[in-house]
């Protein structure tokens, strides 16, 4: 059932290269409607969620070789596949307004999609590489087409990163099929086997980092902010929101349960460069003049949370890993929809100093509650989804390496000045006197007052759309759940982590 | 030698979808020359394209038909499964490049010009199907003879003369060298048929003339698959013949050398083919061809990227994917020359179709200048897809098949040294350059989708049955790529009946 996920993105992306070139509005009306069944398919595979592996289909596929057509799910696929629906939604709803080559964008947007929901189903490593691949071509399009800032740099960058990244896994995927020497690219099999010492030490740290390229792993971490800021709106938000965890899942799925002794070996290396990335990202975000760059920069440190969960080796840090990437997921979807859609599609500007003088509280009320309430979430504070991630994640470092941990938490109380700052200059630039402003409580007014805000140059914001308020919402949604109830994704976690999958883990006395 | 010398009758049935091949190019010639002339070239091209097409099916339809096998003496002509599957798609080839033929109008003599791509893949068909080395020698010939002209034909444009010129001196001088070697393996040997050579030089080492044998033999064939440091030649020609001359250069012929190449090392110098492990190396000709490759990978990854012509482009490409499929050959095991030929078929395909779209460009207008595909997807939204699949199987993107073709290659060479993973050495440098390779791609794919089209584009002209026979490439790049099981399955056992060892 779940695999429809995948089915109805590719039947969407035929439907769009039918419709005739001009008609936009048709092209978003047939994304929505395959997203939406995308994400009541995987609703409908999350809701029952039993424990354990669920195989949801397997085909022999290239018999000859042992390489099977499985898909299949376990609590941290299923995290995953919901995360992606909700995101392939919102990223339509916030790209409603593409008129150019619409039919295209739309059909590029859901074959990424498609590659997406492939990657979290795989249960075979050759079917995994595959569905990872074949997401890099369509976000290439995406950004050198539909981008703005430096959109063919960007977007070469980024499927060079990614290229790299993926030609060290294959390398590391065609070694591991040879050492195993059974025939078999099933995960599950590959776990089993007990791979030598010596083999771990290097296929470790190629897969690992292979993967990790496309997680913004530092110092590889470059594509992601120039990727970020060049794509537009709908992009950066799959980017930051799905992508990113793509080669967390990859480093998760393949390096870290298949080569356990080899994780052990590198386990400091790794969480040195995750913790880097924490600190170095925020510090890096506070000094941005430009908007999308600053939440670029913060989506580096955040995916250090996850890097540095993934080899916290004990239960806690890898589920707040992937609890971290949901969440991280919905908030950066909901900054970058924000910074994109709500203000720069508007003001035609993201450079900080400028905004400043805009007065954009005031005239996009709507657009500052969504972004308070988006940083709050983002600086992790409690009631958000990103407050249980990252506590758990350094709750898990703490176990392992108690200095990083401090260290990680240092970038935490970085994050929240780089977030304040973006905030109040973007804002609440030349704030007036603060007791007529609780933010919380303005976009109610706004929205009834009709929204005919102006700018300080006087030429009349676009009021905020329905489709932006609907996606906002869904998002805020979802990260205050997850925040108040937790237990709601991390009982679908947790028992994922006593599968097969984790045997080699456990095994080596680890976990 | 006291065998019994084969009837003609036997004779022919062996070669009978080598004769029907040849039948249909005669019937064509003539059919041309006595009915055609005063007709329009359009239809003279369909009906010449149709008898080709026709013959070429006729000889696919007669090997699924009549399921012959037998060899003649002295291995002159072989016909088991394997050599039957690869003139099958040999011929698949040929009928492609003659559909994509159809909208190019470069020649009065369209006849000739039909005539010769059927004289060019019966040699083809001859060179796959003997393990005698005068018989390779001789089909080798038919093959490049045809190509030479064949590159010449577009008598209008001076670049196609010189791109002849080039192909002609260089291949000229191949031959020498093939020849030179074939001879010193007669000498050493007393035999000319494959089997026997490697019986007769078991066990003697390399001695310097086997050495230097050896050496003639490869360079011979290094030119003919444009491989690094013999494929000075490729990028003219490939500019300069028209564009569906160059398509077969680049598909049938190649896949008919790598094959021959295949077959002469690993059957004719079974026992000389040392090791090219890291660190283990021991002289013999994997050594040797592991080093072309790794050449070949590196220089035409980094040249192709300088390019502004896509047919030179395409040239570059093509030397790099040279060394690529020699990674399958290197493995030098029946699932080594299964993912060979599955890396060069699929790779003909593929090229094919690149080529048939600089064709159409060209037709439109257009010299292959990278900047003649600006915002092409909007003047030719179909062709513009197919190109992109093209491209992207080019550089490796699943599920498109050569994507596979790269992941089987690649498993098979690291897993001939399952041990201590001795050829990952090799297989490590041909993904880096893959990685390097998309960006080239990349270039082509960003000109005709990201790129504005020029102010006053029409939509590019192309007939149907042109552009059904680019989709048939495209959908035969990703069918083949999604369920690569229905060539390998064929191949693998089509190489157990034949005991390639």
């Amino acid at each position: 059932m779940l695999a429809w996920t995948i089915y109805i993105s590719f039947i969407g992306v035929a439907v769009l290269m039918l419709l005739p070139r001009d008609k936009a509005r048709a092209a978003r009306i047939v994304a929505l409607f395959a997203a939406l069944a995308g994400l009541i398919v995987a609703l409908a595979g999350v809701v029952p969620a039993a424990a354990g592996i669920q195989t949801v289909c397997r085909l022999s596929w290239i018999p000859s070789l042992g390489i099977d057509y499985y898909l299949a799910t376990d609590g941290i696929s299923l995290t995953l596949v919901l995360l992606t629906g909700i995101a392939a939604v919102v990223g339509i709803l916030f790209s409603w307004n593409v008129e150019h080559r619409a039919k295209e964008f739309f059909a590029f947007y859901l074959a990424l999609i498609a590659g997406v929901y492939g990657v979290f189903l795989s249960f075979d490593l050759f079917l995994l590489f595959v569905f990872y691949e074949l997401a890099i071509i369509p976000k290439y399009f995406l950004i050198a087409i539909w981008g703005s800032t430096n959109k063919e740099y960007g977007a070469m960058k980024l499927a060079l990163y990614s290229f790299v990244g993926s030609a060290m896994v294959l390398i590391g995927l065609i070694a591991t099929y040879v050492v195993a020497g059974a025939k078999t690219m099933n995960l599950l099999e590959l776990a089993q086997y007990p791979f030598p010492e010596s083999f771990q030490y290097w296929a470790f740290p190629l897969v690992f980092v292979g993967f990790g390229i496309l997680a913004g792993l530092w110092p590889f971490h470059t594509w992601a902010p120039t990727g970020h800021v060049a794509a537009p709106t709908a992009a950066s938000m799959l980017l930051a929101g799905v992508v990113m965890k793509l080669g967390a899942y990859g480093a998760l799925r393949v390096a870290v349960t298949l080569f356990p002794i080899g994780l052990k070996q590198w386990q400091g290396v790794i969480a040195v460069l995750a913790v880097v990335g924490i600190v170095y990202g925020a510090l890096v975000a506070l000094t941005q003049k430009d908007f999308k760059f600053v939440i670029g920069y913060s989506s580096v440190s955040h995916m250090g949370f996850v890097i540095l969960g993934l080899v916290t080796l004990n239960e806690i840090g890898l589920a707040g890993a992937v609890l971290q990437m949901f969440s991280h997921g919905i908030i950066a979807g909901l900054l970058f929809a924000v910074v994109g859609r709500m203000v720069y599609d508007r003001t035609h500007t993201r450079e900080l100093g400028v905004l400043e003088g805009m007065h954009l509280a005031k005239a996009m009320p709507f657009a500052a509650v969504t972004f308070v309430i988006a940083s709050v979430a983002s600086m992790g504070l409690p009631g958000f989804s990103g407050f249980v991630a990252e506590l758990q994640v350094l709750i898990g470092a703490w176990h392992a390496f108690p200095t990083l941990a401090v260290v990680a938490g240092v970038g935490i109380l970085i994050g929240v000045a780089y977030t304040l700052r973006a905030l109040q200059k973007a804002f609440f630039g030349e704030a007036e006197s603060p007791e007529n402003r609780t933010p919380a409580r303005q976009p109610m007014k706004a929205g009834n007052g009709g929204g005919h805000a102006e700018s300080e140059f006087g030429a009349p914001l676009e009021p905020i759309t329905i489709p932006e308020r609907v996606g906002a919402v869904i998002l805020i949604a979802t990260t205050l759940a997850i925040g108040l109830y937790p237990r709601l994704l991390l009982d679908v976690i947790v028992p994922s982590l006593s599968s097969p999958l984790f045997e080699g883990l456990r095994k080596a006395g680890m976990l | 030698m006291g065998m019994n010398s084969p009837g003609y009758l036997e004779v022919l049935k062996l070669a009978m979808p080598e004769t029907i091949v040849t039948l249909a190019a005669l019937v064509l010639l003539f059919a041309d020359l006595a009915g055609m002339r005063s007709v329009e070239h359009k239809w003279r091209r369909k009906v010449a394209a149709s008898i080709a097409g026709m013959g070429c099916l006729g000889a696919i339809f007669w090997m699924f038909q009549v399921h012959e096998r037998g060899t003649l003496p002295n291995g002159i002509l072989v016909v088991d499964p394997l050599t039957q599957l690869v003139k099958q798609a040999l011929l698949i080839l040929t009928v492609l490049t003659a559909i994509i033929s159809l909208d190019s109008d470069f020649t009065d003599h369209v006849g000739e010009y039909f005539a010769l791509l059927l004289f060019a893949t019966v040699g083809m068909m001859f060179l796959v199907g003997t393990e005698n080395i005068l018989m390779i020698f001789i089909s080798l010939e038919l093959v490049s003879l045809s190509l030479y002209i064949l590159t010449a034909f577009n008598k209008r444009n001076i670049q196609s003369a010189e791109a002849a010129l080039k192909y002609f001196l260089f291949g000229g001088m191949a031959a020498a060298f093939t020849l030179f070697g074939l001879s010193l393996i007669y000498g050493l040997s007393g035999s000319i048929e494959l089997r026997p050579i490697a019986a007769a030089l078991k066990g003697k080492g390399i001695d310097p003339l086997l050495a230097v044998a050896i050496i003639m033999t490869v360079i011979g064939f290094g030119f003919k698959i444009a491989a690094v440091p013999f494929h000075l030649w490729a990028p003219d020609a490939y500019q300069g013949a028209p564009t569906p001359s160059a398509a077969l250069i680049a598909s049938g012929s190649k896949v008919a050398s790598f094959f021959i190449l295949a077959k002469i090392m690993m059957l004719g110098f079974a026992g000389a083919e040392g090791s090219g492990t890291w660190r283990g190396f021991v002289p013999g000709w994997v050594p040797l061809l592991a080093v072309i490759a790794v050449f070949s990978m590196v220089l035409g990854n980094l040249v192709a990227i300088a390019q502004g012509n896509v047919k030179r482009l395409l040239a570059y490409s093509a030397i790099a994917h040279g060394g690529y499929a020699l990674l399958g050959l290197l493995s030098n095991n029946p699932q080594g020359v299964s993912s060979l030929v599955y890396y060069v078929v699929t790779y003909g395909l593929t090229t094919i179709g690149a080529f048939a779209v600089v064709g159409a460009v060209e037709n439109g207008g257009g010299e292959g200048r990278m900047s003649d595909f600006a915002g092409l997807s909007r003047r030719a939204p179909l062709l513009s897809l197919c190109m992109m699949i093209f491209m992207l199987s080019l550089a490796g993107i699943p599920p498109l098949a050569g994507f596979f073709g790269k992941f089987y290659v690649f498993a098979a060479a690291v897993g001939s040294e399952p041990k201590n993973l001795g050829m990952l050495w090799l297989v490590i440098f041909a993904v880096a350059m893959s990685a390097v390779s998309l960006y080239y791609y990349l270039q082509v794919l960003k000109q005709i989708y990201v790129a504005e089209p020029p102010a006053n584009a029409l939509p590019l002209p192309a007939t149907a049955p042109f552009q059904v026979g680019v989709v048939l490439l495209a959908l035969g790049v990703v069918v083949l790529g999604c369920s690569p099981h229905l060539l390998i399955s064929r191949l693998a056992a089509a190489i157990q009946a034949v005991a390639l060892h």
